[in-house]
């Protein structure tokens, strides 16, 4: 035999193992095949589907197109609530992710009772949000509310708080970074523990500054614990529903409606499922985006 | 003289001894038979309210009268309302028992004929208890049950007035008399306010979509009434329309607490039992926890009136009601109508009054005075009942997308508190609303 068809019967032996490999544990695939189509591809294709209806729940179901899209770019209130989701996502991806910064670098130094403190700031990550959201509605009211008492002790005005239209979004922001600026703070400490300690001993020796080491040797090697923070801090952000819905309903008016909860109206208040199913195509185009720029984002960072 | 053959003595001695069976088999025949459907088991699904939660504690009750195995499910209203319309449009319900608001869900469940008309059910002696008198219910209640093509799929359960609460306290202490019109209720809250102490003259709802059923009181003052006119027409951009909101404005934007623009009937409620204002306009079903010494500083202060007086020639106050309904998908309705029976009869529609759980759909509860004079509101509460129901009419339009109208007009009303000019606000959500209305209407 030949060495070129020795070579070809290799090939071709591994090939047939391939294929029996493939045949034999092809249903092994199955179990997730199935689970998948079932949770995630077809209630998607269905809610395309619905998307080109114009129905509402127990009534007709009339085929409209891309109906509901044009009237979903023409709609005021969508685009408010678009706005505004946009407001509360900068602000409560920002202000956490800032907080728990400072609040990392600080738990990483060594100083008395430092575990005690960290168990006390990551209480708030362990309680359920709707329980945190009836207890800061609580904390709001403008006559009952402990924090306006606290507030007038101290010499300063009452704020109306969530019971303002100019104040709502801010307010709502507070209950975000009070909940969330934990998670953050453990993901960056998780990444300054792991950081190693030889850049920072010879930028001593090279006369660095404390700004100047945390700039340019902590802020780069934390990047990418960073990102994972923004990315994660974003989706939660974007998909803020219970908090809000909790404490204000996206109100007072409509000035704490963001997108999920116009979508929430829509779907499960007026029943307008095929203009609601529009709003959730157009929602996961966005979410997609902007997922795809963070992730450019990160790899960029890995990259750097 | 009669003369008594031995024939007939033999003849009578046998009726003598025959008649206590038949007797018996009599009695049998006419006793409603509560176990015909013993073993089978049902689903029932109502809101949580007091009702809701008497109806739980007794279940065990029902249980043991019929035989029939329960599962009832109480759930929050809101989330209550839209669970039953999602399970009703799937076309299979999970209960087969539901309580309906009528205010909100009536004309929705009706057009789309998911429920199951009463009427044969109640037509059938086998499965009607005779006791049941559906007589006993208020014409008023019957007629905002049944649907406009006559079927009615809903049993009545509860109404709800709007009324006015007041602190008598406050009242007495600045000499006040009890306000009958809407100005006098305005003046006096106005002299009633101590900012100092934050203390305010009034409270009502003022966030979105809660606050359009304080706004409606007022428009039931006023000529026009309603909020659609004959033809089915959104009207609410007429003048007296704008008076409804000028006075919602004043109210809520000069003698009610600041932050009212985000109140709904919870921070009402907290803020009037408290002390914090003197009075307050919303369902009747809150006098139990103002009433309640473990959580109200106002229990046996409160002063109940029916709402006051408008500028028209009608007087009226908003009527909210509730309906106890079979989804036609149902496969249990016989053993489902028992339930209906025992949980709107009228020994639970009594308990219901006595103890402030709601205001009964049934009028022998009113005129049960023993019960009454047992429980623990005082008889002006029930006076107020009596008068509100003389003059109750429906505090919402009858119209499917009645949630979406809420909405729109709520943000139009929340936006004049924050300073807007009312008849611009409430033109443009007129203008926004009436294309979706006239939708709805084509479709019905």
């Amino acid at each position: 035999m030949s060495q070129a068809t020795a070579a070809s019967v290799a090939v071709q032996a591994t090939a047939k193992r391939r294929r029996n490999y493939a045949r034999r544990y092809v249903w092994f695939v199955v179990p997730a095949a199935v689970v998948i189509i079932a949770v995630i591809l077809f209630p998607w294709i269905f809610t395309i589907y619905v998307s080109a209806f114009d129905w509402r729940l127990g009534g007709e179901r009339r085929w409209v197109g891309f109906a509901n899209y044009k009237q979903l770019f023409t709609d005021a209130r969508f685009g408010w609530a678009v706005l505004r989701t946009i407001l509360y996502t900068a602000l409560a991806v920002v202000l956490p992710m800032l907080l728990g910064l400072i609040a990392a670098l600080s738990f990483n130094r060594k100083f008395p009772l430092r575990g005690l403190a960290r168990t006390i700031f990551i209480l708030p990550m362990m309680a359920t949000p709707v329980a945190v959201a009836l207890v800061w509605t609580m904390m709001f009211h403008p006559q009952l509310g402990v924090l306006n008492w606290l507030l007038v002790q101290f010499g300063l005005p009452p704020s109306l708080w969530v019971y303002s239209a100019d104040t709502v979004i801010p307010t709502l922001v507070l209950v975000e970074v009070w909940h969330w600026t934990p998670l953050v703070m453990l993901l960056i400490l998780g990444g300054l523990a792991s950081l190693p300690v030889d850049p920072y001993e010879a930028a001593k020796i090279d006369g660095a500054s404390p700004w100047q080491a945390f700039r340019y040797i902590t802020l780069p090697l934390l990047a990418p614990f960073i990102v994972v923070a923004l990315i994660i801090r974003t989706i939660d952000a974007l998909k803020a529903f219970d908090t809000i819905y909790v404490i204000t309903q996206g109100g007072p008016g409509q000035a704490s409606e963001t997108i999920n909860i116009f979508l929430y109206l829509q779907a499960f208040a007026f029943y307008n499922v095929g203009y609601a199913s529009a709003v959730v195509v157009v929602f996961f185009i966005l979410i997609m985006g902007l997922a795809a720029l963070l992730l450019w984002t990160r790899e960029r960072v890995r990259i750097t | 003289m009669v003369r008594i053959t031995r024939r007939a003595a033999f003849q009578g001695g046998a009726a003598l001894l025959a008649a206590p069976p038949l007797i018996d088999r009599a009695n049998a025949q006419s006793a409603f038979d509560w176990r015909r459907f013993r073993g089978e088991r049902i689903e029932v699904s109502v809101q949580l309210s007091p009702r809701g939660t008497m109806l739980q504690q007794n279940n065990k009750e029902f249980e043991e009268l019929t035989g029939i195995r329960c599962g009832l499910e109480v759930v929050p209203e809101q989330q209550h309302r839209q669970k039953i319309i999602v399970e009703y449009a799937s076309g299979r319900p999970s209960f087969d028992v539901t309580e309906i608001s009528l205010h909100v869900n009536k004309r929705q469940v009706g057009k789309a004929r998911w429920n199951t008309d009463i009427r044969s059910l109640l037509a059938d002696s086998t499965l009607t208890a005779p006791d049941f008198d559906f007589a006993d219910y208020g014409e008023g209640m019957v007629t905002y049950a049944t649907q406009s093509d006559g079927r009615l799929d809903t049993c009545p359960a509860g109404a709800d007035y709007f009324i006015l609460y007041y602190n008598k306290e406050l009242l007495a202490g600045k000499n006040i008399a009890v306000p009958t019109t809407w100005d006098e209720m305005y003046e006096a809250s106005k002299r009633l306010a101590d900012p100092t102490k934050q203390v305010y003259g009034h409270v009502g709802r003022g966030v979105k979509n809660a606050n359009v059923v304080l706004w409606s009181s007022y428009l039931l003052g006023t000529g026009q009434r309603d909020m659609i006119d004959a033809n089915r027409q959104l009207i609410t951009d007429t003048p007296d329309a704008i008076w409804a909101g000028e006075n919602y404005k004043k109210f809520l934007r000069n003698v009610s607490p600041p932050g009212s623009i985000g109140f709904n009937w919870n921070e009402c409620q907290t803020t009037f039992m408290q002390g914090r204002a003197a009075m307050w306009v919303d369902g009747i079903g809150f006098a139990a926890p103002l009433e309640d010494r473990t959580r109200s500083r106002i229990a046996g202060k409160v002063g109940y009136a029916v709402v006051p007086r408008g500028p028209g020639p009608q007087h009226h106050c908003a009527l909210f009601g509730a309906g106890y309904g079979i989804p036609e998908a149902s496969r249990k309705k016989g053993p489902a109508w028992l339930y209906i029976q025992w949980a709107l009869g009228k020994a639970n529609q009594l308990k219901w009054l006595v103890s402030g759980a709601g205001v009964p759909a049934r009028s022998s509860p009113f005129r049960n005075e023993e019960a009454i004079g047992r429980s623990h509101f005082p008889r002006e509460f029930f006076q107020t009942l009596e008068a509100s129901a003389k003059i109750a009419r429906a505090g919402l339009p009858e119209i499917v997308p009645v949630t979406q109208f809420r909405d729109v007009i709520g943000s139009a009303l929340t936006n004049s508190i924050s300073g807007a000019d009312v008849a611009t606000e409430l033109k443009k959500a007129t203008a926004e609303f009436r294309p979706i209305l006239e939708q709805s209407e084509r479709e019905t």
